[in-house]
């Protein structure tokens, strides 16, 4: 009924058409374009593509690719004043077949389709709801804004949404705010948001990647269910293909503002036409490729504490206190890391996965001398608990990091030559000269130029400052690299050559890997051995083969299950829902978490009993 | 809340503490002698030591300082040199007058500054911005005595609209509240608006219009709260910069407050009342302070006073 009366207000808004069939939002001839230092530039051009009522489509492609600007065109929601669309029609239907074209569309005109007609989902669940309102006061405004509803109808409306999106005391949450939920939870309030009034068109824009792959999972198919059920159609913008073959019935490949190649999801998947599309699926790192890769006999060191051991680590715990009462003194505990053992061999890669909280980065911080821990951690035959300050630093040149953002991790206002030879400068080997020139030598190495070594960060693309944060970490040889979520920044193409270069590096060098993911497919592809983390225990680890091919604790059987499988061929059943939150690992002063046991079930495939 | 709230109040003890200590010192160490000051040029040697010694200023410093403490303690600020009177009795019958122009003056500096920050930066980069920017460039850098002087020439001399000088009716109040705020504006202008384009950026302020809502609504009900908070942390420490303002402000108006009071003590170098308009100042600042602190949880759910 409400939706009627805003039909007639947006029609009487604008000049409403009669057609006589047709997709629910069609749009032809898109051009966006950006102004910038250089003059305007286009990053959409000459983009069409229509989406029928109740379909799913999937703007697929890397940065770049103009997929977040088309979303945002659609919804004139374009950055001001510096983009704006040059061209095209965006032509939106309702259900009796008049249409308006949004682009001639002014704020105020616009303001009566967002939200009511087309809503959106963004990235960002933690960032993308207002911190200062509560999470009702933002639900009931957005029906408010479009219907003539009173507040308690309002009310009503948005505990329906909120118990349709499967949020558990839909009442209570009401008076919450965003502070006080989980990512998911956050990423669930948007989608009510956005469905409370039963849009026409629902624009998704990388509406899972900032979540844990389980949680991907389960708001996925809350996408499809809730879809399915109202008829919405989806615009679904996403660089993850594995997304993209669980969802899409049509795909839309874009590549530098231009489309590169549409179709089904089966014909793109399976008969892709364009070289690119078929380069793109090629990068897409997929379990079960990875098994059975080569590795030497030596190199299967699956006993902890073996003497050729780079790094030992036994019986590691990470705390950190939390302070309140009136003395300010010590009443809670974050056990981020508690109790951990594992040791890693030359030539070897480890992989720590696990989802956010787990610890895994938490481990990484230890060993690499960032937080204070308990327990011991043994590098090069060493134990750096019983060392001094500079016998300490010493033995931590072995041991090098790097880390996820290769923006961040760089700074901006050093030369990166200097960057690469500032490990070595702290530890005053080699003098200027030989520096530069081994400096030199590791930009080829990493494939860089060495006359590339003058200039500065904002000047490399995200794949190129990982291979700088790459070359640095390389400088003073170490022996450990512990890489944190390395590649997780970076595009599926751009990924796979880091990956390869990661692996070139251990062979040539002999270096070892912690590497540390949250991305199961990426650690298939890498790993030798692998140490699955929850609440800041182990609770599976083995080969790579026995805990992918054979995975034994239900936590990780749960982690490889939800991976999207890049095949629409293949989707995955009904993924199993988890109705509570992931547990907290904050805990009161005296209250020891329990301590799981692992039971080695034959070959040093460990798995931890409850 | 409660166990926070003790904390603060236990620091601010400790604050006044070490104002009281450090002013104490340095009017110990000031080269002017009040005893000369009282007992005039003409005075002997003998009547100069009979002063010191009855005003027990001829005692070592830690036990002058101990005996100002210990009659701190029950309200009592000493009496004054010059004036012979009671200190604390002469604050209290200035203090109304002072608080009533702080008032004014914060009123004025967050109506003028606030508008002004939001509107230069939801209008950034335009013709408006600039001229606001620039507007609050003069209200920080110009002199309060020469801002004074100037609204009293063109509205009270010129126009007529407002007294010349006094105090008793609000029409006293508005030019001396404008001065002080003027000030302040400028520096709320800046402020409001580099946190109001922060806050413009934010994903959240992108949702909000996806879901279609009015301006209105996206910039009072989710960038305005957003924006304010920095802003109030300021007013706090604020109070601090009032003192000195209040000063020459008062003198220019004819204001009965602890300004003039604390400017005629200076130059007679009457301790006593130096002494406890400091602290009455520091007392206020550390109010303004906890009082600042206090309101932020309401306004931003994410903060926890512990």
């Amino acid at each position: 009924m409400s939706k009627g009366a805003t039909s007639k207000r947006t029609g009487a808004a604008a000049p409403a058409v009669a057609v006589t069939a047709g997709p629910v939002l069609e749009i032809a001839g898109l051009t966006v374009s950006v102004r910038g230092e250089d003059g305007e530039r286009p990053v959409v051009s000459g983009l069409s593509f229509s989406i029928a009522r109740g379909e799913t489509l999937c703007i697929a492609g890397e940065s770049g690719s103009g997929k977040s600007m088309t979303a945002l065109a659609i919804m004139q929601l374009l950055p001001q004043p510096a983009a704006r669309i040059e061209s095209g029609t965006i032509r939106l239907r309702d259900m009796d077949r008049r249409e308006i074209d949004l682009a001639l569309l002014d704020e105020r005109q616009m303001r009566h389709i967002r939200g009511d007609r087309i809503a959106m989902i963004f990235q960002e669940p933690m960032t993308s709801l207002n911190p200062v309102l509560s999470i009702g006061r933002q639900l009931v405004e957005s029906i408010e804004a479009h219907t003539g509803l009173s507040r308690a109808e309002a009310r009503r409306r948005i505990i329906e949404a909120l118990k349709a999106v499967r949020i558990p005391e839909a009442e209570s949450r009401l008076k919450q705010f965003p502070h006080e939920l989980s990512g998911g939870m956050r990423q669930r309030v948007m989608i009510a948001m956005a469905l409370a009034l039963k849009p026409d068109v629902l624009i998704a824009d990388e509406p899972t990647t900032a979540l844990d792959v389980t949680v991907q999972g389960e708001v996925l198919e809350l996408l499809r269910d809730l879809q399915r059920e109202h008829g919405t159609s989806v615009i679904l913008i996403t660089h993850d293909m594995g997304v993209v073959a669980e969802m899409a019935d049509r795909v839309v490949i874009m590549r530098h503002g231009r489309m590169v190649e549409q179709g089904t999801a089966g014909d793109i998947f399976a008969r892709p036409q364009a070289d690119y599309t078929r380069e793109l699926l090629a990068a897409v790192p997929r379990i079960g490729t990875g098994l059975g890769r080569q590795k030497s006999a030596e190199q299967k060191s699956v006993e902890a504490e073996l003497p050729g051991s780079v790094a030992v680590v036994n019986d590691l715990h990470v705390h950190f206190d939390l302070r309140g009462g009136f003395f300010g003194q010590v009443n809670r505990r974050v056990h981020a890391v508690e109790g951990i053992s594992f040791s890693i061999a030359p030539h070897e890669t480890l992989a720590l996965v696990g989802e956010s909280g787990c610890g895994k980065s938490t481990t990484a911080k230890a060993l690499a001398g960032l937080v204070p821990y308990h327990g011991d951690i043994v590098i090069g035959g060493r134990n750096l608990a019983g060392l001094g300050r500079d016998q300490r630093k010493a033995v931590r040149r072995d041991v090098q990091m790097i880390f996820q953002d290769p923006y961040a991790s760089l700074d901006p206002r050093m030369r990166v030559g200097d960057l690469v030879a500032e490990p070595l400068l702290i530890h005053g080997i080699a003098s200027k000269e030989e520096r530069s020139q081994l400096v030199a030598a590791l930009f080829e190495r990493v494939g860089l130029s060495a006359d590339q070594m003058e200039l500065y960060p904002h000047e490399f693309s995200g794949g190129q400052r990982q291979r700088i944060c790459i070359a640095r970490a390389l400088a003073l040889r170490p022996k450990l690299i512990i890489a944190d979520e390395s590649v997780s920044a970076l595009d599926v193409s751009v990924q796979a050559r880091v990956l390869d270069l990661l692996k070139e590096l251990q062979r040539e060098f002999g270096i070892a890997y912690l590497f540390i993911s949250h991305d199961m497919a990426v650690v298939e592809n890498i790993s030798d051995r692998v140490a699955v983390m929850y609440l800041g225990q182990i609770v599976e680890m083995g080969t790579r083969d026995q805990v992918f091919s054979n995975p034994r604790h239900p936590y990780t059987k749960r982690l490889i299950e939800a991976v999207p499988v890049p095949d629409p061929a293949r989707r995955r059943p009904r993924f199993a829902r988890l109705d509570q939150e992931i547990p907290s690992p904050t805990r009161k002063i005296g209250e020891e978490p329990p301590k799981l046991a692992l039971r080695d079930v034959g070959n040093g495939h460990l798995v931890a009993v409850s | 809340m409660i166990a926070y709230l003790g904390r603060r109040v236990i620091q601010s003890v400790l604050i006044l503490l070490g104002v009281s200590l450090i002013t104490f010192a340095l009017l110990y160490l000031l080269p002017a002698d009040p005893v000369r000051q009282i007992a005039g040029r003409s005075a002997t040697p003998e009547t100069v030591e009979n002063i010191r010694r009855q005003l027990g200023l001829d005692q070592p410093f830690f036990i002058q300082y101990w005996h100002y403490l210990i009659s701190l303690l029950s309200g009592d600020l000493g009496r004054s040199y010059i004036q012979r009177s009671e200190v604390t009795e002469l604050i209290v019958s200035r203090l109304p007058a002072s608080l009533l122009l702080m008032v004014g003056a914060i009123l004025c500096e967050l109506a003028i500054g606030l508008t002004m920050g939001l509107v230069a930066a939801v209008r950034r980069g335009t013709a408006t911005d600039q001229t606001l920017m620039v507007a609050s460039f003069v209200g920080v850098s110009a002199p309060q005595f020469v801002v004074g002087l100037l609204l009293l020439y063109v509205f009270a001399v010129q126009l007529g609209w407002f007294p010349i000088g006094g105090y008793g009716t609000w029409r006293h109040l508005v030019l001396p509240s404008l001065t002080m705020g003027i000030l302040g504006a400028g520096w709320y202008a800046r402020m409001m608006r580099s946190s109001m384009i922060d806050v413009l950026r934010q994903d959240y302020m992108r949702t909000a219009r996806a879901k279609g809502l009015a301006r209105g609504a996206i910039i009072f009900r989710h960038a305005l709260p957003n924006a304010i908070l920095p802003v109030i942390a300021m007013i706090g420490i604020d109070i601090g910069i009032f003192m000195g303002g209040i000063v020459v402000v008062e003198s220019v108006f004819g204001w009965p407050g602890i300004g003039q009071l604390a400017w005629q003590a200076i130059q007679r170098v009457d301790i006593p009342i130096i002494m406890g308009v400091t602290l009455v100042s520091a007392f206020a600042i550390v109010l303004g302070n906890l009082l600042a602190d206090t309101v932020a949880p309401f306004i931003d759910p994410r903060i926890k006073l512990r």
